[in-house]
């Protein structure tokens, strides 16, 4: 039954080896850091025997958890702000014909092609200017922290929301948007009902995408934070020159699960879709409050 | 087709539709060039053409999809040219129909009525009649993903009719099913416009598609409006070379005009063919494959014209044969009834084709 474009004998064999080959190159540091951070003993890299104290280390640590505090407020901030602005530049670069739009275009992939350093240097010399003129102008005194960091992270993650809302708007027809117009739609109610309903999934996709990449950033968040705040990849970074304990195997491996985590529902909701989206519909059809129940919703109640 | 410049007319004395010199100009390319048209309420009216032809285009104008270049739109005596799609008294049911597929049947029907803020019992209703109307009873709750080819099409036209339009625009409505479907379905389309009274425009680039379905016709080619006429004006009385040669099989004779009841073919003989064209003018001599007699040259009936030609071949067509006869200078192609017994020559065999005066017409080339 297998069908002749399947590799048979020897190519077969060494082709699962070679895929062996790549799992293990890219698992067996994880399971390595995963089993270390159980290890009972200051040295990295000694077995010392089964322990949890590095979690509990964690979750004691005064400064881990104000870190992962401003972690998460930076990555919800910034992921709602970027993901608004992206959608919109989408929405723009795709629907819309207008003056210096191949421009626009090709500068908004700049932040996911130019290096994370002369990104983090361009922050730091962005905001070392603007606070400058500030404190000149308005006499404000402002200090890079909370702040700076959410600019500069929403600054690279419009980026990644609009190639992956562009990507779902350019799979959607056109003509649906017509035929909502033509329907007495206003222009306002077709985005409502129409398009928003289509390129869900996604923005849901590209919002996770940017949540991740906002909790895993480190060069750019070096360099846009201040004495004020830090999150918690750059607290990381500090703690290892400060020698490797477990406690930042631990912290890694927790930080490691929620990209994980992330990383899945993103590509989860990029499965979901009103065409493909069967498998998160199943099961739960009535409870998921999808756009087609929303409109029953309101149109017969 | 022109209007009589009476801009006060009573709206329901109006035409439906009235284009007046429209013209829909993309960069330097003209889609539709200076088309007059006027639709008469009720009517089921095709417009037909090549792909390209501005069809497409015109019926995009009037759903508002575009906005015309250049000239007058009026739906039932109202201007129309500019205004928005969601302000028209119109709907389409598009191509490849266009259904919302993150809502089910129901929800799709509905939409239109929503959007006007009709009131929730009122939709309802409504929604049930159009669904009934196109027989869709006991699918209201799937989505288009999970319907056929046909049923799309009948839920695009509940989706559409439901709003009660004034005018219901499709675009190759039928061109997406197989052919079977589409034949059921072209008696149906027929029938639920003669049910709703609707006037129905529809784009199509199969002939046979408009002449079985429309009142009128119009043909476009190259953005420009050809003839208008019906289906029976349109096959037996074509304005030119292009109209006779894309509605149905047909035979073009090159000729001169000699005299307002004479021409002269290609081969130097003069036959009687009615034009009011200038003489001199290049025509074309058009003659129906069915409408062309065969005969064995001595046995051409006196009152017939004919010319003497080689027969080529004959394809066999179950109901009918169809003979070609070359000639030196054109070759015809001659379609008989397959009745048993009559003349049946032989590929090379010396025949004449012959036709009575009527059987022709002579176009402008």
């Amino acid at each position: 039954m297998s069908s002749t474009v399947q590799p048979r004998g020897a190519t077969k064999i060494a082709l699962s080896v070679h895929s062996w080959l790549v799992y293990i190159f890219f698992f067996a540091p994880i399971f390595v850091l995963i089993v270390f951070s159980f290890s009972d003993g200051r040295n990295v890299g000694r077995w010392g025997g089964f322990t949890l104290e590095w979690y509990q280390g964690f979750f004691d640590h005064n400064q881990i958890q104000s870190a992962v505090w401003v972690s998460i407020r930076v990555a919800l901030l910034s992921t709602v702000i970027s993901v608004v602005l992206g959608t919109l530049a989408a929405l723009a670069l795709e629907r819309f014909k207008f003056r210096g739009r191949q421009v626009f275009d090709a500068l908004l992939y700049l932040p996911i092609i130019i290096p994370d350093v002369t990104m983090a240097v361009m922050m730091l010399l962005f905001f070392s200017e603007f606070f400058e003129l500030l404190d000149a102008w308005f006499n404000l005194d402002w200090q890079k922290g909370f702040g700076s960091i959410t600019i500069s992270h929403i600054a690279f993650n419009i980026s990644f929301v609009s190639v992956v809302v562009r990507a779902r708007l350019a799979g959607m027809s056109e003509v649906l948007e017509e035929a909502a117009l033509d329907l007495y739609a206003t222009r306002w109610k077709t985005f409502r009902y129409v398009t928003f309903p289509q390129i869900m999934p996604g923005v849901a996709a590209g919002a996770l995408l940017a949540l991740t990449e906002s909790l895993d950033d480190v060069v750019v968040t070096q360099f846009a934070a201040g004495p004020g705040a830090t999150t918690l990849p750059v607290f990381v970074f500090g703690l290892i020159r400060r020698g490797v304990t477990p406690l930042v195997n631990a912290t890694s491996v927790l930080m490691l699960t929620a990209s994980v985590f992330l990383v899945a529902l993103s590509l989860a909701f990029q499965q979901f879709s009103g065409r493909g989206g069967r498998s998160l519909l199943r099961g739960g059809r009535e409870a998921v409050s999808t756009p087609n129940n929303q409109m029953k919703k309101e149109i017969y109640q | 087709m022109t209007s009589d410049g009476g801009n006060d007319q009573v709206n329901n004395q109006a035409a439906a539709l009235e284009l007046t010199a429209i013209t829909k100009r993309f960069g330097s390319v003209v889609a539709v060039d200076n088309v007059d048209l006027e639709i008469a309420d009720g009517e089921f009216f095709a417009l037909l053409g090549p792909s390209g032809c501005g069809k497409t285009t015109t019926l995009r104008m009037i759903a508002g999809l575009e906005l015309p270049s250049e000239g007058s739109l009026k739906i039932f005596g109202d201007e129309a040219a500019t205004l928005p799609p969601n302000k028209r008294p119109v709907n389409t049911v598009f191509q490849d129909y266009a259904l919302f597929p993150h809502m089910t049947v129901e929800v799709n029907v509905a939409f239109g009525l929503k959007m006007q803020r009709v009131p929730k019992v009122e939709i309802a209703e409504r929604v049930r009649e159009a669904i009934g109307l196109v027989r869709l009873e006991g699918l209201e709750q799937r989505r288009s993903q999970q319907l056929s080819g046909g049923q799309r099409q009948r839920v695009a036209l509940a989706r559409a009719l439901v709003n009660r339009p004034k005018v219901l625009l499709l675009d190759e409505p039928l061109g997406a099913l197989d052919l079977k479907l589409r034949q059921e379905m072209q008696g149906e389309l027929k029938a639920l416009q003669r049910e709703v009274g609707i006037t129905f425009v529809f784009v199509t680039h199969d002939q046979e598609e408009a002449l079985t379905m429309a009142d009128r016709i119009g043909v476009l080619n190259e953005g420009e409006l050809l003839q208008v006429g019906t289906p029976a004006e349109i096959y037996e009385h074509p304005v030119n070379r292009f109209v006779a040669n894309f509605i149905g099989q047909t035979n073009l004779l090159d000729a001169t005009v000699v005299s307002n009841d004479t021409v002269c073919l290609a081969n130097g003989v003069h036959i009687p063919g009615k034009s009011d064209l200038d003489v001199g003018s290049r025509v074309a001599v058009c003659l129906r494959p069915e409408r062309a007699g065969m005969h064995r040259p001595d046995q051409v009936p006196a009152d017939h014209q004919s010319v003497v030609g080689r027969l080529e071949s004959v394809t066999y067509l179950g109901n009918a044969l169809v003979y070609t006869v070359a000639f030196e200078w054109a070759r015809l192609e001659v379609r008989r009834e397959n009745q048993p017994g009559g003349y049946r020559p032989y590929v090379g065999e010396e025949v004449a084709v012959s036709w009575t005066l009527d059987a022709i017409s002579v176009v402008r080339a």
